[in-house]
């Protein structure tokens, strides 16, 4: 990132468009919201093919005969708590409080790692009942939406991890700093997106 | 242990193709030998591999760009030779399954690894410099996306030694490029190959939106970008909304062929139309990604050529956007057949035409900026005249192509192929050979060859009419395209013009060269300073080749076409003017050859099922990644008096 400082003695009566390359926070946050807003458009492109694809279960089991809905109160639970704790870190991350950002992130990280326990058993209670991707096109539309999803979380996890490792070894320097603030923007699009698939994928298979 | 992976993958009785290999392998052996020999290996690694100066990556992509452009050329001129000897009883010499492999990979190589690596590069190169700034938002990233996009065009050239490619046409509908009905490799190698390079699309999409919207000179505000600038926004924004669309459907396929899902298949509920509607929503604006950044240079070249200010500057912009808007509003056009129904092919039928309104819009205004101009018939400005000539042709036949009725006659026929590649020759090459007559002396210091310059530009223009006016007349006459051979001997005549453009085009691209070798020969003579064109925008306020760093100082940009301004207010150019600071560049990084590295050993371990391979491959590039996190050194500091002038 070319660092260029003329921003800063800009008077504040010129016009944002006028003052010169943006600071590099801004500019890695905003790339970054671009690549979370294409990661939703390759959503996008999953929850359309599941809306085309929901009826045709090839004589198979249908959403409502599968789903369990409690089961996936709890993943909700899970995820939008985790949201509330990722935004805690954060803000401990900003204060240089290391050990409230260790405790906060390790929160969601547990959280996460939950959600993901609920959705592998949901996934397996599936495939037991024959209920498999390969099954109808319905299943590889659900499989799949879920799924993509459900590997964002993990990716996330990763991510996570390696954010924590980061603290640890180079310190909350302004570019571990960014890397946080992307992670947190990422881990929140994750519960946008899920409102979704909870609204859409369950909620939606009305018996 | 190597999963489908046998002898038996080399097409060892296919005399032509192993005639190809032999050629190429000894061609980079003598290359490998030659970069040895001359001791180029620490220059090579140090300037080019691991750049991550845009300018440097934007002239990889261009180069790119040009090596694959002679391929997929190659599969162009069998083509048009097959169908011109394949009459009268003769079947010609390409027997179908491999006629159908050559045009499957002449639309995937044109589109994919010619037409949008010479678009991002020219965005790469040009768009840092007219914004007044010193490089792009993520200089690294800039790397890593032009290294997969090299990844995905290795792996499209390895298929044609080891297995072979899909022959399922560029676009590889199922249910035929389902498994069922190709079972082989060859879909595989296109998928893998193409959600590689396209990832790297994104990354470059995100890179130059971002570089446009978040870093531009003090001053420049929106409205006194250049139109190039705005061009790029555009396209860059759509690749940002639609490659991730082409992503998802890629991956959907892949499902179907390595799990057995059900997406497209013609069984358990698939449902192969789905697949066409999602690649389409891809596919139009990627029509768009190409000719709007074509526009940008045209608009850059009528301008300076005619010594005059563009034509309705706002009105371009206007257009461009609206464009970039409408382009996702018609991608059913290309399916009118699939049996919609009359009132959703009305409304795609009336979206397509509209986009002729902006379309329209920008013709008027590079002919009112030629009007009472100061002409200069340089070779840019031939190719946008042939362009605009070119161009409007290719755009009628879209609008008539655009009416449901008569594209249910048309759909799928030589008339088709002739108008795409109207707009795409006509529109997209001339506009990127534009550009790179144009910009060649601002990367090199040196100007191309004129004279042949202008031969170049005769070869491609008669070239084309001679290749595609005959296959308008075909495809009105009934013929179908993807077809081997045709059973009408009267066609023969009309095949044999269009044989004989492709060799126009042959001579074309043979003077490329011819041009590069002479013009390199001759740089002393052709030397040229900073603003060899009395150029009007910042890039030619820099010296040729500008500095690593672009601008000392940045530019305070008062006006549209700023330098035009300062050269007329006769002030000093800006930039030099204090160039007492130390500046920042990045530092040079591996990541972007490394990664893509890993990345051809997955891709080609995925297409031939040898799962260890394909897990080393992802672990590497993610091994190559963390180390790259922990890097801390990213900037070099050139100091006060190396940036003096």
């Amino acid at each position: 990132m070319t660092n260029i400082s003329s921003s800063v003695d800009e008077p504040l009566d010129v016009p944002l468009s006028l003052r010169g390359p943006a600071s590099t926070h801004a500019v890695v946050g905003f790339g970054f919201w671009l690549f979370l807003l294409s990661d939703i458009v390759i959503f996008a492109a999953l929850f359309a093919t599941y809306a085309v694809l929901s009826g045709a279960t090839a004589g198979g089991p249908t959403g409502a005969e599968l789903f369990d809905r409690h089961h996936v109160f709890a993943e909700t639970l899970c995820l939008l708590l985790s949201s509330f704790t990722c935004g805690l870190g954060s803000i401990a991350a900003q204060r240089g409080d290391r050990q409230a950002t260790y405790g906060w992130f390790g929160v969601t990280a547990l959280l996460g790692l939950c959600f993901l326990y609920l959705e592998f058993a949901e996934f397996s209670t599936l495939l037991a009942q024959g209920a498999g991707p390969t099954r109808s096109a319905f299943l590889s539309a659900f499989f799949t939406l879920v799924g993509t999803h459900g590997l964002h979380v993990a990716a996330g996890l990763i991510w996570l991890v390696v954010m924590l490792a980061q603290i640890a070894t180079l310190g909350l320097r302004p570019m571990v700093q960014n890397r946080l603030f992307c992670f947190a923007l990422f881990w929140h699009a994750l519960d946008i997106v899920w409102v979704g698939v909870f609204t859409i994928v369950y909620l939606g298979a009305t018996p | 242990m190597l999963g489908k992976l046998s002898w038996a993958a080399v097409p060892f009785d296919q005399p032509i193709v192993m005639g190809v290999t032999a050629v190429l392998l000894i061609g980079i052996a003598a290359l490998l030998l030659l970069i040895t020999v001359k001791g180029w290996w620490g220059y090579l690694w140090r300037e080019w591999l691991t750049s991550v100066d845009h300018k440097r990556i934007g002239i990889m992509y261009v180069i790119l760009a040009l090596v694959m452009l002679v391929r997929g050329f190659s599969d162009a001129i069998m083509m048009r030779a097959q169908l011109a000897l394949a009459a009268g009883g003769a079947s010609g010499y390409l027997p179908p399954e491999h006629y159908d492999q050559i045009f499957s990979a002449h639309g995937t190589i044109m589109i994919f690894f010619v037409a949008m690596p010479f678009v991002v590069g020219l965005m790469n190169f040009v768009v840092p410099l007219q914004l007044g700034v010193r490089d792009v938002a993520f200089p690294v990233m800039n790397a890593v996306s032009f290294w997969l996009t090299a990844a995905g065009c290795l792996l499209v050239n390895l298929s044609l030694f080891i297995g072979e490619f899909a022959r399922t046409g560029w676009l590889a509908y199922p249910p035929l490029s389902g498994l069922q009905y190709s079972p082989d490799v060859g879909v595989d190698y296109y998928l893998w190959a193409l959600q590689i390079s396209g990832l790297g699309t994104l990354l470059s999409g995100i890179n130059l939106t971002t570089t446009i919207l978040k870093l531009r000179a003090p001053g420049m505000g929106y409205g006194r970008m250049p139109v190039f600038c705005w061009t790029a926004l555009a396209s860059n924004l759509l690749i940002v909304a639609s490659f991730p669309v082409l992503t998802a459907t890629f991956a959907m396929l892949l499902l179907d062929r390595y799990f057995g899902f059900h997406f497209f298949t013609a069984e358990a509920g698939g449902n192969p139309m789905m697949y066409i509607n999602l690649i389409w929503i891809w596919g139009h604006p990627e029509v768009y990604i190409l000719i709007l950044p074509a526009f940008g240079v045209f608009s850059e070249v009528v301008a300076t050529f005619s010594g005059k200010p563009l034509f309705g500057y706002r009105s371009m912009v206007i257009a461009t956007m609206g464009i970039c808007v409408l382009s996702f509003c018609v991608w059913l056009h290309h399916f009118f057949t699939m049996g919609a129904g009359a009132n959703v092919n009305a409304f795609f039928g009336v979206a397509t035409m509209i986009i002729a309104v902006p379309t329209g819009v920008k013709i008027f205004n590079w002919l009112f900026t030629l009007y009472g101009g100061r002409i200069q018939y340089t070779v840019p400005m031939y190719w946008t005249l042939g362009f605009m000539i070119t161009f409007v042709i290719g755009g009628m036949t879209g609008v008539l192509l655009a009416i449901p009725p008569v594209d249910f006659v048309l759909h799928n026929s030589l008339f088709l192929v002739a108008h795409f590649h109207n707009t795409a020759i006509g529109g997209v090459v001339f506009g990127v050979m534009a550009g790179l007559a144009y910009w060649f002396p601002k990367a090199f210091g040196f100007k191309l060859n004129e004279r042949i310059g202008k031969l170049i530009f005769w070869c491609w223009f008669l070239g084309f009419y001679l290749a595609f006016m005959p296959l308008y007349a075909l495809g009105l006459m009934g013929a179908t395209r993807r077809m081997q051979q045709y059973p009408d001997d009267s066609w023969q005549p009309l095949m044999l013009v269009a044989f004989s453009g492709a060799v126009f085009v042959l001579c074309g691209i043979v003077l490329t060269v011819v041009q590069l070798v002479v013009s390199i020969r001759q740089r002393r003579s052709n030397q040229v300073d900073g603003d060899p064109w009395n150029g009007r925008t910042l890039e030619w306020s820099l010296p040729s080749p500008p500095p690593a760093w672009n601008f000392t100082r940045l530019p305070q940009v008062s006006s549209l076409d700023a330098f035009w301004h300062a050269k007329s207010a006769s002030e000093p150019a800006q930039s030099p003017a204090g160039g007492d600071e130390s500046v920042h560049v990045p530092r040079n990084s591996a990541l972007g050859f490394l990664l893509a590295f890993c990345s051809v050993v997955l891709g080609f371990a995925l297409i031939w099922h040898i799962w260890w391979l394909a897990g080393l491959g992802f672990a590497g590039a993610m091994v190559v990644w963390l180390a790259h996190a922990w890097r801390t050194d990213r900037e070099v500091l050139i100091p006060v008096t190396a940036t003096a002038p």
